[in-house]
């Protein structure tokens, strides 16, 4: 495809320009100005806010884009001028969010080992391993609690056995406070807070009941929990951590576990604490893929279904298509466009329905094609691997012959008579006109399509995971692939199907997809417009 | 080769061609003859008139139905009743009313969304010159190459990100759902109605100009007049396609009542394929209706906008 600029761009003059300006100023009246103004506002308060949410959770680098982004709004629709900008932001932002960063954080997810067990960065891996282990401390002093509430967020207001006053909450360590008020030699309130009375703490139960509120900031220290909301206990952990040198050890059977680069703490017989976090594993998931036995497998006979799949449904699509088309070209053909509606049915269904109507038809014992079609046969159409593989390309047929129909009699509609005529003149019969002056020019027309259509076969997720599921499914892969699943079935079965996911290799398998697809869509197009050039 | 095919040849056509009529055999039979000509395409055009025809008869007589399972589907209108649609809103555990709505709500301002979008920036593109413009229709062309169904793992951990600072717009909302739906909104969009656009004559714009008309009101209420027919089409494509998208779907929507039609009956089938299998027809008979209507309706603006680029 080729930009072309339907208008040679003339720079406006001075003169226009001063007069755009002054009907710009003059078009817009109070109620737009207004408008503009509100609406505006909102984003600007929409993005206050956000910002200031952000920037409590510490996401300063997201906090400061976000505001950057709402004052360039305000910029741009406030200043003169900066036309196409006003007409792209909305657009782009929503581009830029959703498809580009999504596009570069598959990037980013692909070289992490970003999955079940690995999914969050070391600290919390540390505090959540030690709070699975926690155990109250034998004996330990009970601390006076008053549960206190700012901004929605819970804290635990604390009096020590020796009489200190502190206050802490979820992953914010006690802290000394001065000038609580105090009930005796218990601190009830403090200022800034508001102390929850018993029927807010029964309210929120099991909010308060799951609080670990650290003692410090070293996790060994332990944590302080409660069971009734009024007096809190020292807790700690079975399991060590030691942060020099980077181990866990449980107390309980001695193991040393021990941090050896791979994203989790690992005993020297292999075994691992989980979870563990997420860390840059470099080419990793690629080279697995490649390498490791139990995926490269899978992922190499996936890969090349994939491809067979994509070729044989826009062969037999198109084939069916054109010669359907050639078949009505016919223009003393009557009642063609009845024909025409009908074959147009199938394409209008949603693609998904027919997917889910034709795998219950080709359903082994109850199916309609076994029972009726075939007399009460019992052809496994949809669990043997072959006819697994004949169904799919079957049920595609039927889903992608219509469009291939339609566009196909356009092109022919399109091929100029003369062009015909002439040929016929010179003696050339009705096979040859076709073979070589039809076909050629209904080439060139379509072979974009054909291209774009090759690329939407090679992701159609929905006809192969509503149809067969991916499978019959192949027990001994390492992964969760069957038979007939393309790239991008696997992608989200490696990635949300069954008990564990594994982002990053799905994301290393989206980015192999993408460079596939990119490098066929450019080498096609490059041949077909030097097709194009040779007309 | 726009709305050519769903558009009888005109007579010219048909005066040309009479030239075949004399490379055929000479034949004293007339009905030999014909068939020989166009008899046979008569049988062609049914055996493809099956093909098409009898999964969608199929599942019109499963739901017809009453009580059917898989195997009683498949005697072909034997029993006619309406009370598998009836029972399709009545289970609790397969809200089939709120997938409906839903799938609804999220496709229109899914579409009312993208056309908006689509529609500025394709103004801006045609009617303004600007540095980096040429870039950026070049990048966006680029951009495309990246589906966003590839970049399913990251969009989803982006959400979950999202829903741990903001809840109202994260994972299992469908305004989180429709935000990612307009990421896509440029991509191809674009460049269907950047060339409609640039086909509406640069002059209209500069009378109205002269007039005293801004841009604003120029884009409002001249331009996106006249280029309605291709605001139609991207509005219906991205509609259909929105509607029966399940990826990303079932990724972000994960309470059952929030649910689109592709995901819910998806589920429905995979929980209880056999059983209830006439309640699933009547379920995809409704799904379908309104999409099938909106392309007979509108056949010959969506093929002109398919040959002009997507494709199903």
């Amino acid at each position: 495809m080729t930009i072309t600029d339907p208008q040679p761009p003339t720079p406006p003059t001075a003169r226009q320009r001063r007069a755009s300006r002054i009907a710009d100023a003059a078009s817009g009246g109070w109620g737009l100005m207004l408008f503009k103004v509100v609406v505006l506002g909102l984003i600007l308060a929409l993005g206050l806010y956000a910002a200031l949410v952000l920037a409590r959770t510490g996401q300063w680098v997201v906090a400061v884009i976000v505001m950057a982004v709402a004052a360039l709004a305000v910029w741009i629709y406030f200043g003169r001028g900066k036309l196409p900008a006003k007409y792209l932001m909305p657009g782009l932002v929503f581009l830029f969010v959703f498809q580009v960063f999504a596009a570069v954080y598959t990037g980013y997810v692909a070289f992490t080992n970003y999955g079940t067990g690995h999914n969050s960065d070391k600290q919390s891996a540390v505090n959540s391993l030690m709070l699975s282990a926690q155990e109250r401390v034998p004996d330990s002093p009970a601390y006076d609690l008053t549960v206190v509430e700012r901004l929605g967020e819970l804290s635990f207001l604390v009096t020590a056995p020796d009489g200190t006053v502190s206050v802490g909450g979820v992953e914010r360590p006690l802290e000394e406070v001065d000038g609580a008020q105090m009930d005796g030699d218990k601190a009830v309130g403090l200022e800034g807070y508001n102390s929850l009375g018993f029927a807010q703490i029964v309210a929120d139960q099991q909010r308060i009941a799951d609080m670990t509120v650290p003692l410090s900031d070293d996790p060994n220290d332990g944590a302080l929990r409660t069971p009734d909301g009024s007096s809190a206990y020292v807790y700690t952990s079975a399991l060590v951590y030691d942060e020099d040198a980077s181990t866990m050890t449980d107390t309980r059977s001695g193991v040393v576990y021990s941090d050896i680069g791979t994203g989790a703490f690992t005993a020297s017989d292999g075994t691992e604490l989980k979870p563990g976090w997420k860390i840059n594993v470099g080419f990793d998931n690629f080279t697995r893929a490649f390498t490791e036995e139990s995926i490269r497998g899978p992922f190499i006979s996936v890969l090349i279904w994939t491809f067979v799949f994509a070729f044989l449904s826009v062969f037999t699509c198109f084939a069916l298509g054109l010669f359907l088309a050639i078949v009505f070209n016919d223009p003393r053909m009557k009642s063609k466009k009845y024909y025409r509606v009908i074959m147009i049915l199938p394409y209008a269904f949603p693609g998904f329905l027919s997917a889910l109507v034709w795998a219950g038809m080709m359903n082994q014992e109850f199916g309609f094609i076994n029972v009726v079609l075939f007399g009460g046969a019992d052809i496994p159409w949809l669990t043997n691997e072959w006819l697994a593989k004949f169904s799919i390309i079957l049920v595609n047929l039927w889903l992608g012959f219509p469009y291939m129909f339609l566009i196909c009699t356009g092109a022919l509609q399109s091929i100029p008579d003369d062009v015909q005529e002439a040929a016929r003149v010179d003696g050339a019969s009705a096979w040859q006109i076709f073979r070589s002056i039809k076909l050629p020019l209904l080439f060139v027309a379509v072979a974009p399509l054909l291209i774009s259509s090759f690329a939407f076969n090679f992701n159609n997720f929905s006809l192969i995971y509503m149809l067969t599921g991916g499978g019959p499914r192949d027990v001994t892969a390492g992964v969760n692939v069957g038979a007939t699943d393309i790239l991008i079935t696997m992608v989200y079965k490696v990635a949300f199907v069954g008990s564990s996911s594994d982002y990053g290799l799905a994301s290393a398998f989206s980015i192999i997809i993408f460079i596939l697809v990119a490098t066929i869509s450019v080498i096609a197009f490059r041949r077909t417009k030097a097709l194009e050039d040779l007309n | 080769m726009s709305t050519a095919p769903v558009t009888a040849p005109d007579t010219a056509a048909i005066v040309s061609s009479s030239g075949v009529r004399g490379e055929a055999p000479e034949t004293r039979r007339p009905f030999r003859k014909y068939f020989r000509e166009t008899g046979w395409r008569h049988l062609v055009g049914i055996a493809a008139t099956v093909f098409a025809l009898f999964p969608l008869l199929y599942v019109l007589s499963a739901s017809l139905n009453p009580g059917g399972t898989l195997l009683t589907a498949n005697s072909l209108f034997s029993d006619v009743s309406g009370e598998s649609y009836l029972q399709l809103f009545q289970n609790p555990r397969h809200p089939y009313g709120a997938w409906f709505m839903n799938t609804l709500v999220i496709g229109l301002i899914t579409s009312v969304f993208t056309v908006l979008l689509g529609a500025l920036a394709a103004y801006s593109f045609s009617r303004m010159r600007f540095t980096g413009r040429r870039f950026s229709l070049t990048a966006l062309l680029v951009v495309q190459m990246f589906p966003q169904m590839l970049a399913m793992v990251a969009i989803f951990l982006i959400m979950v990100t999202i829903s741990d600072i903001f809840p109202a717009i994260g994972l299992n909302t469908q305004i989180g759902l429709i935000m990612v739906y307009l990421g896509g909104a440029l991509g191809a969009n674009t460049y269907l109605m950047y060339g409609f656009f640039n086909t509406v004559p640069a002059s209209i714009d500069e009378a109205a100009k002269i007039d005293g008309a801004g841009h604003a009101r120029i884009f409002f209420t001249i331009i996106l007049r006249l280029v309605a027919p291709i605001l139609a089409v991207v509005g219906l494509l991205s509609f259909i396609g929105t509607s029966s998208e399940f990826v990303l779907a079932s990724v972000i929507l994960i309470d059952p009542h929030k649910q689109t039609l592709a995901v819910g009956l998806y589920k429905f089938v995979a929980d209880e394929f056999s059983k209830n299998w006439s309640v699933f027809a009547a379920g995809a008979v409704l799904a379908a209706i309104l999409p099938v209507a909106l392309f007979l309706a509108l056949q010959k603006y969506i093929v002109g906008g398919l040959t002009a680029g997507s494709v199903k």
